[in-house]
């Protein structure tokens, strides 16, 4: 029941995108098609879990052991980085076709706050095991992708509707988003 | 102008090593310089928030603290206040895992008799605007916690819990639209409230 | 380009926020109230204008592949740096901007100026191109900020303009979007195009 209830309220209650702001930029980058939009979330998901996996066990047995919890920051920007890379490698030798769909996607990852931001969130909050870490990071990066799969489906038929000359392109997608994020609010009763 | 120095492998990996070690060389000098504000400002935090829940006191409460287990395997923390000797109260820091924004962390004043004294926030993630209204500046729903006669609060639905919300048959109104910050604020002083029991026992 | 134009182009021309919407999880994010954009903004602007100094000063002893790691490092180390300034002497603020300070590592402005204006330019400029584009962006964060309070709590800088709850939805997730959706139509129409 509390793995369900983690899960549920990682992916719709506190929305990475919706409700805690983290990585706004993918969001309006590569939300102008649902396809590119489900590619970027699928390496999200990927990734994201990897991530928080190595950087919950490097700060339980590395910077907590060491007392040097204050390099968090500059450890943990520098791991996403190369595991980024790393997992972009593998990838093109042993699975060609999953590289194929999420490669050029794996680059943008680095600079995606939400990676960053769910790692630490995971091993600043108390009472989280590597399981319920693992399970907070994957099902935080469905969240994400699902928010990014139903803004691009939104997109897709903005182009099409007549928008107020000023408000075309950057901001109505803003105010679209907004909409979006007051209707995953009504997620807020569950957990 | 010096040349712009070139990609080799060499010095590719001592640029990046001595890059590295002078960041961490800089942080650690920083981190030793900052080491003592920062406990001084959160003793500073605790002591300011022990002041504003009890009556006046005159010894060194954080000196005197002592731990009480609770439910869980957690602890709470007891900071006795007392004048010339005696007892005037005590400040319980207390937690809930409840919050909608994760952990919150109260600072609750008791009176000997048990009645509560005051109340302040030590820590909250909740919503900025809904939530955080627990806060004594933000609304005026912690006041209803001052003076507070726990003992006298009858159990209407009998489950041991007496700190509730309206909502669970309590006698705390809620924060409109934050009925689980409001819950994980009583669920807080509950615990508080427990352990107060077991220091007069 | 004239030194006046570096350092003024981060408030207008180039504003990070209003015309190159890079930044947005921190602009978004921390803008509930006036103090706390203009706080952000302010951390941002001290990391930015380090980092763009540092870069500047030692750009030539970088070789380019490892450019981006070596900018990385250095960001991390200043924000850090930050992190443990503001913990031991603005509690209150480390402990409302809360995840936000670490993210400033990933702030892509950052990166973003170390790679297109200091890897190419003196230390000055550099120092005057951080300075201006940091700003911009604490001014963007506390106009927002500022909306943001007003329409949702019915204060500025704490400071109360008329009494009552103020329509909610501005202070929470979705005020955000559409209060700098609305900024980002006026500014348009402001400047440029419509």
């Amino acid at each position: 029941m509390e793995y369900i209830l983690l899960i549920i309220s990682a992916i719709f209650v506190n929305n990475v995108i919706l409700s805690r702001f983290l990585g706004l930029c993918p969001f309006f980058g590569v939300s102008k098609q649902v396809g590119t939009a489900a590619g970027m979330g699928g390496a999200v998901v990927f990734v994201m879990t990897i991530a928080t996996i190595v950087t919950y066990l490097l700060q339980k047995y590395i910077l907590v052991s060491f007392h040097i919890e204050y390099m968090q920051t500059i450890t943990f920007i520098l791991v996403i980085a190369a595991l980024v890379q790393l997992v972009e490698i593998i990838l093109k030798k042993v699975s060609p076709s999953l590289y194929q769909a999420l490669g050029i996607y794996l680059p943008l990852i680095t600079t995606n706050c939400a990676v960053l931001g769910i790692a630490i969130l995971a091993v600043g909050t108390d009472g989280f095991g590597l399981i319920k870490s693992t399970l907070f990071a994957a099902s935080s990066a469905m969240g994400f992708a699902l928010a990014l799969v139903i803004f691009a489906g939104l997109r897709e038929h903005l182009d099409l509707a007549d928008v107020p000359k000023g408000m075309k392109g950057v901001p109505i997608a803003f105010i679209t988003a907004g909409l979006l994020a007051l209707a995953f609010m009504g997620f807020s009763g569950i957990a | 102008m010096a040349k712009q120095r070139e990609s080799t492998f060499v010095n590719m990996v001592v640029v990046l090593f001595i890059v590295s070690a002078i960041a961490a060389t800089a942080l650690a000098f920083v981190y030793k310089a900052t080491k003592e504000p920062i406990a001084k400002s959160k003793l500073e935090k605790k002591k300011k928030a022990i002041k504003n829940v009890v009556n006046d006191f005159d010894n060194n409460p954080i000196e005197e603290m002592f731990k009480i287990p609770v439910e869980g395997g957690d602890s709470v923390e007891c900071y006795p206040a007392k004048k010339d000797g005696k007892i005037v109260g005590y400040a319980i820091k207390t937690f809930s895992k409840k919050g909608f924004g994760g952990l919150i962390t109260l600072m609750i004043g008791f009176d000997p008799d048990g009645h509560i004294h005051k109340t302040a926030v030590l820590e909250q993630h909740e919503t900025p605007g809904l939530g955080d209204k627990m806060q004594r500046n933000k609304s005026t729903f912690s006041n209803q916690f001052d003076n507070m006669d726990v003992p006298d609060i009858p159990d209407k639905d009998h489950d041991g819990i007496i700190i509730e919300v309206t909502k669970d048959n309590g006698t705390v109104d809620a924060i409109t639209a934050a009925t689980i910050s409001s819950r994980a604020f009583c669920d807080a002083a509950e615990r508080a409230y427990n352990a107060f029991k077991k220091i007069k026992k | 380009m004239s030194k006046f134009k570096i350092f003024t182009k981060g408030f207008f021309a180039e504003n990070a926020v209003f015309v190159m919407l890079l930044g947005l999880c921190p602009t978004l994010g921390t803008t509930t109230s006036a103090i706390n954009g203009l706080g952000m903004g302010l951390a941002t602007t001290f990391v930015l204008v380090m980092s763009n100094a540092v870069v500047s000063l030692v750009k030539r002893q970088i070789p380019d592949q490892v450019r981006i790691p070596s900018f990385i490092v250095i960001i991390a180390s200043f924000v850090t740096i930050v992190e443990l300034l503001m913990q031991a002497y603005v509690p209150e603020l480390y402990d409302v901007l809360g995840i936000f300070i670490p993210l400033i590592v990933v702030n892509c402005i950052i990166l973003g100026r170390a790679e297109a204006f200091a890897s190419k330019n003196n230390v000055f400029d550099s120092i005057l191109d951080g300075l201006g584009m940091g700003l911009g962006f604490a001014m963007a964060l506390t106009i927002l900020g500022s909306v943001r309070e007003i329409l949702g709590s019915g204060s500025i800088f704490n400071i109360t303009i008329y009494k009552g709850d103020g329509a909610l939805v501005f202070v929470l997730a979705p005020g955000a979007f559409i209060v700098l959706g609305y900024l980002i139509a006026l500014i348009n129409r402001l400047t440029k195009k419509a």
